[in-house]
């Protein structure tokens, strides 16, 4: 009476059905994605390596050049440059970002939530619009110059607009939302008890702090910093608006090459080149986060 | 009421710092706010309160075309993009503990939004794709659909996950399982990601910027054409619309994702 | 419930693996019409795939699964007449009670009056009538478990599985809903299968309990027989508290290494070498003088108020003595006692590894 045989056709029309299934559901999304993300970062790639047109176009002759043209110090300088400008928005959205949503985490239950969606809340505006904003305020007859002039703390307006400080503050100003959400996610979950715990043992604050909290949050830190340091690394928006034509980012070089100079192996290499420095973000995210939570599992 | 004195002395610096927060993330909006409704034709002069510029943005034949424009684009975008984030959401949760294509599913998301532009134009190019619309809507979807996979994909993860078995139990098949059961109850997800699928292609310039035609410009690029050339006071009253179109869907997105009594 | 009634279910030599697992190995088994029928075992002794092969959740490795002569294995689980109500319930939490329980029959594609009346029919059953427009999340949880009970009986299936049926509810509504089960069964007349970790619940509603071990089937009896009949060993400790003495079989029961002649019954059964005697605490009593007897020493007295338990020490063995006696007991803690029994109520059985490790 034993059926391995009618069991094993029973068994293989299931996993028939169950493949159709998962055929039906995942195949268009991950088509989709192929064609319009993988295909196109692949592209890139691959254009990288070629020479480009006398008229913009490509040119299929592989070469090293546009590699070798990216190590030029003019365009090195522009993607230390950019590296400088997101370090530095970076830390500063860790500065403003931590203790906020350190408050927001001890606020009541009640005000939390509203906190939270005032966070949000500017996220959800146009960014040219908050950018624009910005210009606004640090104009030379803008806001910020006006009031200052009439509390007589200056004389003549400063020259706050078009320098690489005002790109600094327009791409924080645009990002430190997505700072400060993953952060409060991560405190939030911290035991209060832990601190208590930690001070009944004798720790300091501060040490308390470096060895606890620290540690316990450091997912939600280095995901606030991805979120940060990547739309900085390769926006072109803030730079052009906020740092007039002084200051360059490697996505000002990436757009002219594409659009202007028609020089698209070399906007590839650029474009490359951003891809690598997410990369390695990425990779040091993750040995950190290793780290950090084999620290806490101790 | 100790206690509750002690965290309010213990936290009076952090209200400090969230004031000051707050301060940085709303002064630049009120400030394009109030100016909306400044008459002036300069925007550093304040000169009575007035709605000039909104009747002038709606006489503003660039600003309606890519408001239209942009709302085909959202539209489209956003219908594709949850029917095909949902579809890839259910089947990942079902079929597939891959770390990578689970991070394949959502790297839309995280890739520069730069160099998503770049690529589509080089594949559009390629491809001898005359750019319009379309361009702009297929674009938008791929990242739009990321957003709404991990929003789906989140709320799976808290949902019986029995409904499925419950549902052929009691003699449905497959398909109509997912059309009654998983599907409504995975609604308040699936309109959650759907209204951020939206905001989201309302609102993104760049990847528009390198797929758009000529002569279809959305709605960002015509405000980037705008504040390129300066101040314009017409800007404000257009920031001031949006802002407003924003806030509504963020609260409305909020109340929908909040969690529910079942759960 | 007479041995000669139908089988409803055979289920013959299923063996399953999850991955490298072995969930269930070559199992045998028989359902009787109309009864109500427990899978009873830890967690981990493949109860729960049984199930969801008997559902149509799991396909075998190998083995054959039979509902009234028909092969079940072959049907996806849609097409089978069987209902399982889930350990979670798994309410459809956007539609309301009635919605949920016509769910089933809306899939048969039935005419809508003939749903509406077979809808409200069940739902009075379970006693929910006036529920129909509730969702699931405004119910309680006895609520719960009465919509999914009516949800699976509503499709009169032939069988109805019931996964850990009580486990979610506390301490009151679950005795309440044991009564309530068991009333519903005689009522629809369906067979029920109940998997189950909790003996208790497996011996007060099934007409017959299967007691899983390790993927294999120990014993299948009533709870009675279960009870006073253990096969091996492992069920014998399993199911209530119980007494074991190991030692080497003899004509009137065992030897034990330091007790010396320990009386038990084989009740036919073939045992030779090294044995269990198990005795269950009620079957101790004190022995009067003259008897043949174990000394012991009181180590604890728990009184329960129906019934008393000492916990009795014996000299060499680390595992206590458990003797339990009806109502309060004069025995105080430190005096002697001198074990006896029945002979005919303590049972020889064969070596048991699995008891041995305990």
């Amino acid at each position: 009476m034993t059926s391995p045989i009618r069991t094993r056709v029973s068994r293989d029309s299931e996993k028939r059905r169950d493949l159709l299934e998962r055929m039906v559901l995942q195949g268009p999304g991950f088509l989709f994605i192929t064609i319009f993300m993988a295909t196109p970062i692949t592209l890139v790639a691959i254009y990288s390596i070629f020479q480009r047109g006398r008229f913009g176009g490509i040119v299929y002759k592989a070469t090293t050049e546009n590699f070798t043209r990216a190590l030029d110090p003019v365009y090195l300088g522009v993607l230390t440059d950019s590296l400088k400008i997101a370090g530095i928005t970076t830390v500063l959205a860790i500065a403003i970002g931590y203790p906020t949503a350190y408050a927001i985490a001890k606020l009541p239950t009640k005000w939390r939530s509203i906190a939270l969606v005032l966070v949000v809340m500017p996220f959800w505006t146009n960014f040219l619009i908050r950018t624009y904003s910005w210009i606004m305020l640090l104009n030379r007859e803008g806001l910020l110059n006006h009031a200052l002039m009439k509390f007589n703390i200056i004389h003549t307006p400063l020259d706050l607009l078009y320098t690489q400080s005002a790109v600094v503050v327009g791409l924080l100003y645009g990002y430190l939302p997505l700072m400060i959400l993953p952060l409060y996610a991560s405190i939030e979950r911290l035991d209060p008890q832990l601190g208590e715990a930690a001070a009944n043992l004798g720790a300091t604050k501060a040490r308390a702090f470096f060895s606890l909290t620290l540690p316990l949050t450091a997912s939600g830190l280095i995901a606030g910093s991805i979120f940060v340091f990547i739309p900085s690394l390769g926006n072109f928006i803030v730079p052009e608006l906020l740092g007039g034509g002084k200051t360059v980012m490697v996505g000002n070089l990436i757009r002219d090459q594409f659009l202007k100079a028609r020089d698209w192996p070399f906007g590839s290499v650029l474009a490359l080149s951003v891809i690598a420095l997410v990369f390695i973000f990425f990779m040091l995210q993750n040995a950190v986060e290793k780290r950090f939570s084999s620290d806490a599992s101790e | 009421m100790m206690p509750v004195n002690k965290t309010l002395r213990k936290i009076r610096p952090l209200k400090v710092i969230l004031f000051g927060t707050f301060a940085f993330l709303y002064i630049p909006i009120f400030a394009l706010m109030a100016m909306s409704f400044n008459g002036s034709h300069s925007p550093f002069i304040l000169k009575g309160f007035s709605f000039r510029w909104y009747s002038v943005l709606m006489h503003d034949s660039r600003v309606i075309h890519g408001l239209i424009n942009t709302l085909i684009v959202a539209t489209g975008s956003t219908i594709l993009s949850s029917v095909l984030g949902t579809l890839l959401a259910v089947g990942l949760h079902r079929y597939t503990k891959s770390s990578f294509l689970n991070a394949f599913a959502l790297a839309p998301a995280i890739v520069p939004d730069i160099v998503l532009g770049i690529g589509l134009l080089a594949l559009y190019a390629l491809l001898s794709v005359s750019l319009g619309l379309y361009s702009v809507l297929l674009a938008h979807v791929v990242f739009s659909m990321a957003f709404v996979t991990a929003v789906v994909k989140a709320r799976l993860a808290h949902t019986d996950k029995y409904l499925r078995e419950a549902s052929m139990d009691l003699g449905a098949t497959r398909t109509s399982t997912f059309l009654r059961i998983t599907v409504p109850s995975l609604a308040p997800a699936i309109l959650a990601g759907a209204l951020l699928a939206f905001t989201l292609s309302l609102d993104e310039f760049v990847i528009a910027f390198f797929t758009n035609g000529p002569t279809t410009p959305t709605l960002p690029i015509v405000i980037y054409s705008m504040v390129r050339f300066g101040v314009t006071p017409e800007i404000n009253a257009l920031a001031t619309l949006l802002m407003l179109v924003s806030f509504t869907a963020v609260i409305i997105a909020q109340r929908m994702t909040r969690p529910t009594e079942d759960e | 419930m007479t041995t000669e009634s139908k089988n409803l279910i055979e289920i013959k030599n299923l063996t399953h693996d999850y991955g490298s697992v072995r969930a269930l190995d070559n199992v045998s088994l028989e359902i009787r019409e109309n009864e109500f029928f427990a899978l009873l075992g830890p967690s981990g002794c493949g109860k729960t795939t049984l199930l969801r092969i008997l559902a149509g959740f799991e396909t075998p490795l190998e083995g054959s699964v039979t509902l009234a002569g028909v092969d079940l294995i072959s049907l996806p689980a849609n097409k089978r007449p069987i209902n399982l109500m889930f350990q979670s319930y798994a309410l459809f939490p956007h539609m309301n009670v009635g919605q949920n329980v016509a769910y089933g029959l809306e899939r048969e594609k039935l005419p809508k009056a003939q749903i509406k009346e077979r809808v409200e029919e069940v739902l009075k059953t379970v006693g929910l009538q006036d529920k129909v427009k509730a969702r699931p999340s405004q119910l309680s949880g006895g609520q719960r478990q009465r919509v999914a009970l009516a949800r699976a009986i509503v499709k009169r299936p032939k069988l109805l599985l019931l996964d850990e049926p009580l486990s979610a509810l506390d301490r009151k509504v679950r005795s309440e809903m044991q009564l309530e089960l068991k009333r519903l069964q005689l009522e629809v007349g369906i067979t029920f299968v109940v998997v189950t970790h909790d003996q208790e619940e497996a011996m007060s509603m099934a007409d017959r309990i299967a007691v899983m071990v390790e993927g294999t089937v120990g014993q299948v009896d009533s709870p009675v027989d279960l009870y006073q009949r253990p096969s091996t060993a492992y069920v014998g400790d399993f199911i209530g508290e119980s007494n074991f003495f190991d030692g080497v079989v003899v004509a009137e029961g065992i030897k034990h290494a330091s007790l010396g002649i320990l009386p038990g019954n084989r009740y036919g059964k073939d045992i030779s070498g090294e044995a269990h005697l198990l005795i269950r605490p009620e079957d101790l009593r004190v022995a009067v003088s003259g008897e043949h007897s174990i000394p012991t020493l009181v180590q604890d007295v728990q009184f329960y108020g129906g019934a008393s338990t000492l916990v009795l020490g014996i000299e060499g063995r680390s595992a206590p003595i458990l003797m339990s006696q009806p109502g309060a007991t004069t025995a105080q803690r430190g005096a002697m006692v001198n074990l006896t029994w029945d002979p005919l109520k303590a049972i020889v059985l064969p070596r048991d590894a699995r008891r041995s490790a305990l």
